[in-house]
């Protein structure tokens, strides 16, 4: 991997000028044989690939009305130009939107419109060749689909359809990417994207319950394939193994705990993560959810409850129903697909949490809205619940909350850089440079009020920001930024809920002794 | 009758029945292309209702683009609006003023008198949005030579009908007299005056190219399904055409 420096934090954001072809070498790694073809693709680049990438293109443009519209109605005003995180972070202005849309639209102008036809050089209509296969392959993998250049287009075209698009055609010729692929061909076999089989799945997760009985005295469960369940969680599987997700899944724990209502975890279904949105595979996207339909059928549970993610949500509330649906054998009461931030406040409504904030009062808390989450999603009955609520959640349980430039929040919130499929080691300086914006803004409340912790609701940016972080530490000055910096919104939940019964002191000593010798008979 | 007449005559009806039939087919593909999943950009409005609120506000008042650049919205706003009204003023060319939609609909001499000004305002909003696409290298680099030619000739538009207006009046009878000639088709002589002949030309030539050009984004703002579409994907199940066989297929496999 080539090096590369981090971008230097300002104190005001800047729009950079253009370096052309900065970012021309970024590529990730180049999906084999045995990545595609369980997805149904080409194993590698296949013969008269430019006749298949012209015909998926018109397939595409035939089945997606968005995809049609957007490729005619750019007018190239320029309003996103200055929009996407990869752009601010790079300079480079292949990485502007309009320009990033630009690269398929040149081909789509020149095989499907008159004036490229006949005009080329008019209208900036191109040739497919080898060439824009690789630029396509490199700058349709530097943008994270958060869909932020949609909010400020005047006729509101989304590069992140654009990008797929784009992605499904490659993966058609055969040039899929390593790192979305080979997931998803894990979630085939094994039914998660980290490929974690069941067994290793059932030993956390009484992992998990031993460490949580140690800190509150109370078996609390985390059950998994129990059937007849009224709840089935469907949660990233990072939130089973990595750091800081892992505390947000004891979280949910304590809280299905609290609410006493039986709930499940299922090893068939062990992955909210669908990564065939990523690579615009409306099958693959159908194929991989259809295991969550399947595992709720298969168990008998009445709800389902999904867990912080943020691309996953949105496929789940944006997409299941269309993909999945419908879901007549769930109970009506509830929505369908519920996030757990949804359940969690409804019961913190309810009075029925005892939270005990100062738990958290050692932090001063700050929220990333996700791209996905803020964008493309909602919670609650009312748009914009998707903010309100987990940052309601949030100054429910902690004293010190403090919100950042308000230019990069809420729908107008910076992507954490890794999301889109790009959360990948072989993608690090885009990850890093594109990570820029969000990181100024944090700096500044950083800077400013003494902000300790981000708090995310999504795996992607939980993964994200802890390995960034530290790259935007200055050299030779005291370290500011550090991975246990990031939190989950339900570990602020985990450690300012007190349980009914829970233990503490000299109680709790006595109940995790108790547990030890056991454990050693 | 001249041979120009007779040629503008035809160019008229040509360039009518092109753009028509050229949108139109566009229309109909928009229309008919499904969107097969959900892709409001949110916060989105959960009714129907709300969704026409928010395309109005979108056609009226360029709500995104006023987020986005406050330059390029003054003068892509500027522009727009005084091309609405240059559009109402035109109108005296085919009807009277005594018709319905006058007096309480649209206050004749006001428009009249307030269309003469637009001429300016729609200059310099052009004249704007030119200015950011040679000097902004952002926008500099995005641009290809069609986004330059389109503006110039709006721009020509506008130069050449101001100075009908305010340097070289055309004879306006006998313009009308050929105007309402092209919709009865009883056909009277086309004032000779260079400058009608090349705003005339000028306007041809956006009829044509319209169903061709990026121009497309004006009937494109109703489908895109970032801007049109309910947030109720939780509520009611969206499924496309072309989807609804895969429900059969999906599982196991």
């Amino acid at each position: 991997m080539a090096d590369f420096e981090t971008p230097k934090l300002k104190e005001y954001p800047v729009i950079p000028n253009l370096v052309d072809d900065v970012m021309k070498g970024s590529s990730p790694f180049i999906a084999k044989p045995l990545h595609n073809e369980p997805l149904g693709f080409p194993g590698e680049l296949v013969e008269g690939w430019k006749d298949k990438a012209i015909d998926k293109m018109e397939d595409l443009l035939g089945k997606y009305r968005g995809l049609q519209v957007y490729l005619d109605s750019c007018v190239k005003c320029g309003a996103c130009t200055d929009k996407c995180h990869y752009f601010l972070g790079t300079s480079d202005p292949k990485n502007m939107p309009v320009a990033r849309q630009d690269l398929l639209r040149s081909v789509y102008r020149r095989y499907f419109t008159f004036a490229g036809k006949y005009f080329p050089k008019l209208v900036g209509a191109r040739d497919l060749d080898k060439g824009v296969i690789d630029e396509w392959y490199s700058y349709f993998h530097q943008c994270s689909q958060c869909r932020r250049c949609s909010v400020f287009c005047p006729y509101g075209i989304d590069t992140a359809e654009i990008s797929m698009a784009a992605r499904e055609i490659l993966d058609t010729v055969g040039v899929g990417q390593k790192y979305c692929n080979e997931i998803i061909a894990k979630v085939y076999k094994i039914g998660n994207n980290l490929g974690l089989p069941e067994p290793a799945l059932k030993m956390t997760l009484e992992d998990l319950e031993e460490e949580i009985e140690e800190e509150t005295g109370l078996p609390v469960k985390l059950p998994l394939d129990v059937k007849g369940a009224d709840i089935m969680l469907i949660t990233p599987s990072a939130d089973f193994f990595a750091e800081p997700h892992i505390d947000g899944l004891k979280g949910y724990a304590k809280v299905f705990h609290e609410a006493g209502i039986s709930w499940t975890i299922s090893s068939y279904a062990s992955e909210a993560g669908n990564f065939g949105m990523f690579i615009g595979s409306y099958e693959n996207m159908q194929q991989i959810s259809t295991r969550i339909r399947e595992a709720a059928i298969d168990l008998g549970v009445k709800r389902i409850v999904h867990g912080e993610c943020g691309h996953a949500w949105r496929v789940a509330y944006s997409f299941w129903n269309t993909l999945i649906g419908p879901f007549d054998f769930l109970d009506p009461n509830y929505p369908v697909p519920q996030h757990i931030c949804e359940f969690t406040y409804d019961l913190i409504k309810k009075n029925k949490l005892n939270i005990d904030k100062t738990q958290n009062d050692h932090r001063t808390l700050t929220f990333h809205d996700s791209c996905n989450v803020a964008r493309a999603t909602r919670m609650g009955d009312k748009p914009g619940g998707q903010f309100d609520i987990p940052r309601a959640i949030i100054k429910a349980v902690c004293n010190n909350y403090v919100e950042m430039d308000p230019a990069t929040t809420k729908e107008a919130t910076f992507c954490c850089g890794g999301g889109g499929g790009l959360l990948t080691d072989d993608l690090m300086e885009i990850r890093v440079k594109g990570a820029m914006p969000r990181m100024e803004a944090y700096n500044e409340v950083v800077e400013d009020y003494g902000v300790t912790n981000l708090a995310c609701i999504c795996a992607i940016c939980k993964s994200q920001f802890s390995k960034v972080l530290p790259y935007f530490n200055e050299k030779g000055a005291p370290q500011k930024f550090s991975m246990d910096m990031v939190v989950s919104v339900h570990q602020l939940v985990y450690d300012a809920l007190v349980l009914t019964g829970q233990k503490f002191g000299d109680e709790l000593d006595a109940h995790v002794a108790a547990m030890e010798a056991a454990a050693d008979d | 009758m001249s041979f120009l007449s007779v040629t503008y005559i035809l160019l008229f009806y040509a360039a009518t029945i092109i753009l028509f039939v050229g949108v139109g087919r566009r229309i109909y593909k928009y229309a008919k292309t499904p969107a097969p999943l959900k892709i409001p950009t949110m916060p989105a409005p959960t009714t129907k209702v709300g969704v026409a609120a928010r395309l109005t506000r979108e056609v009226v008042f360029f709500e995104s683009l006023f987020k986005a650049n406050l330059w390029t919205w003054i003068f892509g706003w500027m522009f727009h609006a005084s091309l609405l009204i240059a559009f109402f003023r035109h109108l005296r060319y085919v009807v009277n003023s005594d018709t319905f939609l006058i007096g309480p609909v649209i206050h004749w001499h006001l428009l009249q008198l307030a269309g003469q000004y637009t001429s300016f305002t729609l200059i310099i909003g052009l004249a704007g949005l030119l200015a950011r696409r040679i000097f902004v290298d952002r926008v500099r680099y995005i641009s290809a030579p069609s986004d330059y030619l389109m503006l110039l000739l709006i721009i020509g538009i506008g130069v050449t009908g101001a100075l009908m207006t305010f340097v070289a009046h055309t004879d306006i009878v006998a313009l009308k007299d050929f105007v309402i000639g092209l919709f009865t088709f009883s056909f009277s002589a086309l004032p000779t005056s260079l400058l009608l002949l090349l705003h005339l030309g000028l306007v041809i030539v956006l009829m044509i190219i319209f169903p061709i050009s990026k121009l497309l984004h004006a009937p494109g703002l109703f489908f895109s399904p970032t801007r049109n579409q309910v947030d109720n994907s939780r509520e009611k199940r969206h499924i496309a055409d072309w989807a609804k066989p895969l429900d059969e297929t999906r599982g196991k496999s």
